[in-house]
């Protein structure tokens, strides 16, 4: 259960039942992701970001990067990618529930809090199931 | 502006050197580059130079000699070498002295990089989470690639297949033995759709450019290749970029595409001109992408090019004669000024087994790197 797992950023996501990204949005209109810190925050108003997107790239981690990683040992390759949220902005995320073979470009993604190790929890998308 | 030359290239070999500094490796290429203009330390009347991981340039005057020069420290990531170079030439051209130097170096650990969400003004989470790699930005900006422009995985190998067969014939690459495509094809993926031999390592190694006025040549009589132009640039809004953990939806330019554009203008010429080019080929995709961005071809084309070897050095347009930085490998600060030094060598027809043929008169190179900057030289014999 993803949820009990402690976030491993705060304020990365909306506490709720059903969570969202927290992006920013600029004075300008356009949406950033992660809501910016420090003095770069300044005008910056929170934004919900929707839970759904479709597939911009992807990759698989085949190896164990150096710190500052903290994945979980021993080591297991994971699915990383970019999903554009419409008319919002493209994140990187976490893949999850899917396979390398699995994705393709422009498929349908869902928004998920998923297990990073034993005791914390990170975001990701997976794909939308049908 | 005064029309800038250099007269003196120098190299330390590429890859592992055990017991020996970066900085050592640096004193090495200035001192063969010194050699190879004719020149002495006395000569240099300014210096510019850096590295990402090997310290301060400027401490070489403890080796060099306690001239009293003025030795401008460099620190610009990947575009330390650029930036040296272009700083360089400018204080030529400005009058400040007659000859000047350029030098990059490095010594990287073994493995990939591991940068410091803080020195990027990023928050902890995206490393700890292992999303700031920079192989993972290579392996996802040509996965969308490939997908959008038709580009396969057999054109990837070509590429590793071309650098190494290149290598073979630069006394300064690391790599120096041929591997066949199918071996580059099946060895173990780092980040899908690259593999082991698609993607440079980190390294070490050195660099040095002499430069000089149209004055200093005629006098020394040098064996001088004129620098057309350096443009260095920073990314506009809108590209996608190493270490983003967010892109825009509105897709925008490229910092290669502007550094490219200024260096064509700058220079009074176009890709169609060029007769050999260095492009940064951090691996297979990014020298596929970067043929298209820095103006050589169309997007897509590559499958092509690369099919009929337009891209060998007997081809219509050579790329990476010496094995670029996959036969190279990276020492981030001197990895630039390599591509300068290869662009030297086959303009003063002296690269031997690789030398591109018929007496090339226009090279151009191209670096880039962490966080969305490129820079472009263009050579004139």
């Amino acid at each position: 259960m993803a949820q009990l797992l402690e976030p491993i950023a705060e304020n990365l996501w909306t506490n709720e039942a059903e969570p969202s990204l927290i992006g920013g949005r600029l004075p300008s209109g356009k949406i950033v992701f992660p809501y910016p810190s420090g003095d770069a925050a300044e005008g910056v108003e929170p934004w919900r970001l929707s839970r759904k997107g479709t597939l911009w790239s992807w990759t698989r981690q085949d190896f164990q990067p150096k710190e500052p990683f903290e994945g979980p040992e021993p080591f297991q390759p994971y699915l990383i990618g970019y999903v554009e949220l419409p008319g919002e902005v493209i994140v990187e995320t976490r893949i999850v529930d899917a396979k390398l073979e699995d994705l393709k470009l422009g498929m349908a993604m869902e928004f998920v809090v998923a297990p990073f190790d034993a005791t914390r929890a990170t975001y990701a998308f997976r794909p939308e199931k049908a | 502006m005064e029309d800038v030359y250099i007269i003196g290239a120098g190299i330390h070999p590429f890859g592992r050197t055990d017991g020996r500094s970066g900085r050592d490796q640096g004193v090495f290429a200035v001192r063969q580059a010194m050699a190879d203009a004719g020149i002495e330390w006395t000569d240099v009347g300014c210096a510019y130079g850096g590295s990402a991981a090997a310290g301060s340039a400027d401490i070489m005057v403890n080796e060099l000699g306690l001239t009293g020069l003025p030795f401008i420290n460099v620190s610009n990531g990947c575009a330390t070498g650029g930036s040296a170079l272009a700083s360089a030439r400018n204080a030529v051209a400005a009058g400040e002295c007659d000859v000047a130097m350029a030098v990059g170096f490095d010594k990287h650990p073994r493995g990939a990089f591991n940068a410091k969400p803080s020195d990027y003004g990023l928050p902890e989470w995206y490393g700890q989470t292992g999303m700031m790699l920079t192989t993972q930005f290579f392996a996802l900006k040509i996965q969308r690639y490939m997908q959008l422009y038709g580009i396969t995985r057999e054109t990837l190998g070509r590429v590793a297949e071309k650098a190494f067969r290149n290598g073979v014939h630069a006394d300064h690459a690391w790599r120096r033995s041929p591997v066949d495509l199918e071996t580059i094809l099946n060895a173990p993926m780092v980040n899908d759709p690259l593999t082991k031999y698609m993607f440079c390592a980190p390294a070490e190694g050195a660099v040095a450019l002499i430069l000089a006025s149209g004055k200093k040549v005629r006098e020394l009589g040098a064996d001088a290749v004129k620098i057309a132009s350096v443009a260095v640039r920073t990314r506009p809004p809108g590209s996608f970029e190493v270490f983003a953990p967010s892109v825009d939806i509105e897709n925008g330019g490229k910092p290669t595409i502007l550094a490219s554009k200024a260096a064509f203008e700058l220079a009074g010429i176009g890709p169609e001109d060029i007769s050999v080019a260095q492009l940064q080929d951090t691996e297979s995709g990014a020298e596929i992408m970067h043929m298209a961005e820095n103006g050589f071809c169309k997007d897509g084309d590559q499958e092509q090019w690369l099919r009929e070897g337009r891209t060998e050095i007997t081809g219509k347009l050579p790329v990476n004669t010496d094995g670029g930085c996959l036969a190279c490998g990276e020492p981030i600060g001197a990895s630039g000024l390599r591509q300068v030094f290869e662009n030297t060598v086959q303009l003063r027809g002296r690269g031997g087994g690789r030398q591109v043929p018929g007496a090339p008169k226009a090279a151009y190179s191209h670096v880039y790197g962490a966080p969305g900057l490129s820079g472009v030289c263009i050579l004139e014999r």
